[in-house]
């Protein structure tokens, strides 16, 4: 079955199977990264790049701000949820996420 | 590969997706297929219509395109009645009530809360009256911008109101014009005022003489337009226009405007949306390729070279001098005045709104205009009427002489209702401005004060040419996640424009207006006589600044710290984002 992922209205949105599921404007925490020099990187996401997948899970690339210290700019790609049978589920808002290289297909 | 964006353009766009949305009215929300959504939805945006944010599903923002913000005799008034019939939505606004409507910065209308249900009626009431959403918003030629009392203003230099009204008849609906990589701003300005704002937009025709040849008897200086290309705010990338060193006399406006645009659609980056607007292309050709190719490939006649503009007399939003913005009494051509009318960010009440189209009426044309400062303006009051006019009870409260802290204040949608935003805007500098003015006094001789709040780097407020700047962001205060925002100082347009410096960050909502009034302190007490506060952010170091700005909690009480984007709808009473309104029922 295929998943269809967008990003949409100018990066606001990430869409799962035609639905608004990821948005913007949330902190999120990242462990060790290229993004910046914190140990826990405390992210706005300000808006989405783009978005692909890695066997079951979702993954996207944003632009935003570590607001512990300021650093702007794009991360890697980083997880935000799993396909299960074709529904999608997002991970836990405060968990710390972890940026993967992998292969990745839209 | 395209972008999806593209593609969906590509299989239906423009006009025709009128004929679609009427069948999706009729029929229901629910019968947009799930799997064809966010396909109807971007392509809805040529017709004006943009999805709310989540928590608001099934309703929509609707903008009307008013071009140069100009609304006919009468027409405020349907703007009026729709926003009082149609833009009521299951939430209440703690300062704005029901039903209101909204004038932007590109001097448009905007209603929030449309079902879909209702849109052909309003698109109905709205062609009846000789107005339209279409290109609204979408990827094509957007509501044409300029002086708003173009034909009217005692200090025009040429009327730009013929020509726009030209470029918006020739283009609107122009199969060849329909589907651009991106966004397309025009302004046309004919006053020596700046106020078109043409630096800020993709497009840009500003007032500038020539002399050519007549034939017979000689030279003579012709009036026209010098034309800039490449401006814009958006995601930390403002650019100002660029000078192609070309001048146009007023007939070949619409030439020279369609081969720009055409140019922007044949070489414009339809692969990667954030990288598409004409600006970007303009950085990456310079302005000089951009004239070349405009004259071997798009016009066939000879580009003449730029004209002697009127540059060094603009004032608009340029932080000194008479003028910066159309608030007041100004004399007309003929005689009779035209009366800006401060609205405190840009939001109108419906009775209100009716309220003002009777005055209007009574005491002017009936004819009321939009200004890029989110204001409107009241044209053709003759001397006679003016001081009844000045004591209506409505001035009150949309004054022609307010605080500067309230003729200041510019606004976007913010989390009300737009999805790409980081925190509450619109109700927070209502607040901020009434805080201010109770607060602070600005130093002797500064009556002007420009403060514009931007939701996001999206710009929408055009944070970047005001006094302070200011920009959605969250921080932590106490450990919690709060809203928050960037501090940018001493934008402004003018003669040599300039973006603000951001010079403080992540400065936490409840201690802005703190920041602002020790600021303001330090500019009364360190200012050279006479100094225009521009002037002096200019001989400041950003580090400086930053120590100037100094955030502070103070008795300004922030009632939406929190993340306002959690909620269903930031007011609401249970604001659970689970807790919002059904899909509203088709009837
Ligand atoms: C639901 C509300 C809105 C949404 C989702 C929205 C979306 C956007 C986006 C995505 C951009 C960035 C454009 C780009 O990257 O090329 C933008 C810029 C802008 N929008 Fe909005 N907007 C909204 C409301 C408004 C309003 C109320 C106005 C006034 C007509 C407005 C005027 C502008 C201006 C002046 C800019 C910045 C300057 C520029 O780059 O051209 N927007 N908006
Ligand atoms: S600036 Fe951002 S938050 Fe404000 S209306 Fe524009 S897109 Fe929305």
């Amino acid at each position: 079955m295929t998943t269809r992922l967008r990003v949409l209205d100018d990066g606001a949105w990430l869409s799962i199977n035609d639905t608004r599921e990821v948005r913007v404007s949330e902190l999120w925490r990242l462990e060790s990264s290229d993004f910046c020099d914190c140990d826990l990187v405390d992210l706005v996401v300000e808006n989405f790049q783009t978005i692909g997948v890695d066997g079951s899970t979702v993954e996207t690339r944003v632009h935003g701000q570590c607001i512990a210290c300021g650093a702007a700019g794009t991360t890697g790609w980083l997880p935000v949820g799993r396909i299960r049978d074709g529904e999608f589920a997002e991970f836990d808002r405060s968990s710390v996420r972890r940026s993967r290289t992998g292969i990745h297909r839209r | 590969m395209p972008t999806d964006v593209e593609q969906w353009k590509s299989e239906a766009y423009g006009l025709e997706v009128r004929d679609h949305l009427f069948e999706f009215a009729q029929e229901g929300y629910d019968s947009i297929p799930d799997d064809e959504r966010d396909a109807w939805f971007e392509r809805f945006k040529w017709w004006g219509l943009y999805h709310q944010r989540n928590g608001q599903e099934g309703y929509f923002m609707m903008r009307i395109g008013t071009p140069n913000g100009v609304l006919e005799p009468g027409q405020l008034r349907v703007i009026g009645e729709i926003a009082d019939e149609y833009a009521r939505g299951p939430g209440t606004n703690p300062i704005f009530g029901d039903a209101y409507a909204d004038f932007t910065t590109r001097q448009s209308i905007q209603l929030h809360w449309i079902e879909l249900s209702d849109v052909p009626a309003v698109f109905e009431k709205l062609a009846a009256n000789g107005l339209s959403t279409q290109q609204a918003c979408g990827d094509s030629w957007r509501n044409i911008v300029g002086n708003p009392v173009a034909g009217k203003d005692g200090q025009e230099v040429i009327d730009a109101w013929p020509v726009i009204r030209e470029l918006n008849e020739t283009f609107k609906g122009n199969d060849d014009h329909t589907n651009l990589p991106r966004k397309w701003k025009v302004s046309v300005t004919g006053s020596a005022d700046g106020s078109g704002q043409g630096d800020i937009n993709d497009l840009a025709f500003e007032p500038a003489y020539k002399r050519v040849e007549t034939g017979g008897d000689g030279d003579e200086d012709t009036v026209g337009f010098n034309v800039r290309v490449g401006g814009g705010l958006a995601r930390n990338e403002p650019r100002l226009a660029r000078d192609i060193d070309v001048w146009v006399p007023p007939e070949k406006v619409s030439d020279v405007a369609g081969g720009l645009s055409a140019l922007f659609r044949d070489y414009g980056d339809r692969e990667d949306r954030y990288n598409a607007r004409v600006k970007f292309l303009v950085d990456e050709w310079g302005a000089e390729a951009v004239r070349e190719t405009l004259q071997e490939e798009y016009v066939d006649f000879e580009l003449e070279t730029a004209g002697r503009d009127v540059r060094e007399e603009y004032t608009y939003n340029a932080g000194e001098g008479e003028r910066n913005d159309l608030i007041g009494v100004h004399e007309q051509k003929d005689g009779t005045n035209f009366v800006g009318l401060n609205v405190l960010v840009g939001r109108m009440g419906a009775a209100d709104v009716l309220e003002l189209a009777d005055l209007a009426e009574e005491y002017g044309s009936g004819e009321v205009r939009l200004s890029q400062r989110q204001n409107v303006i009241l044209t053709d009051v003759p001397d006679a009427a003016l001081d009844d006019l000045l004591d209506e009870p409505l001035l009150d409260h949309y004054s022609p002489d307010p605080s500067p802290f309230m003729r200041g204040s510019v606004a976007c949608t913010g989390t009300e209702f737009c999805s790409l935003s980081i925190v509450e805007t619109k109700n927070r500098q209502v607040r901020f401005a009434r805080w201010l003015k109770g607060n602070v006094d600005l130093p002797s001789g500064v009556d002007e004060f420009h403060i514009h709040l931007s939701g996001c780097t999206a710009s929408c407020a055009q944070p970047q040419i005001a006094d302070v700047s200011l920009r959605g962001m969250k921080t932590r205060k106490d450990g919690d996640p709060v809203e928050a925002l960037d501090v940018g100082l001493g934008g402004g347009l003018g003669d040599d424009p300039q973006f603000a410096r951001w010079v403080t960050q992540r400065v936490p909502v409840d201690e802005v207006p703190g920041a602002i009034a020790n600021l303001i302190e330090s500019f009364a007490a360190e200012r050279e006589d006479g100094e225009s506060f521009r002037a002096f952010v200019a001989r400041h170091d950003d580090d400086e600044l930053d120590a100037l700005v100094d955030p502070e909690e103070t008795d300004y009480d922030d009632p939406m710290m929190h993340n306002t984007k959690r909620t269903w709808y930031p007011y609401a009473e249970n604001d659970g984002i689970d807790e919002g309104p059904p899909v509203p029922a088709d009837d």
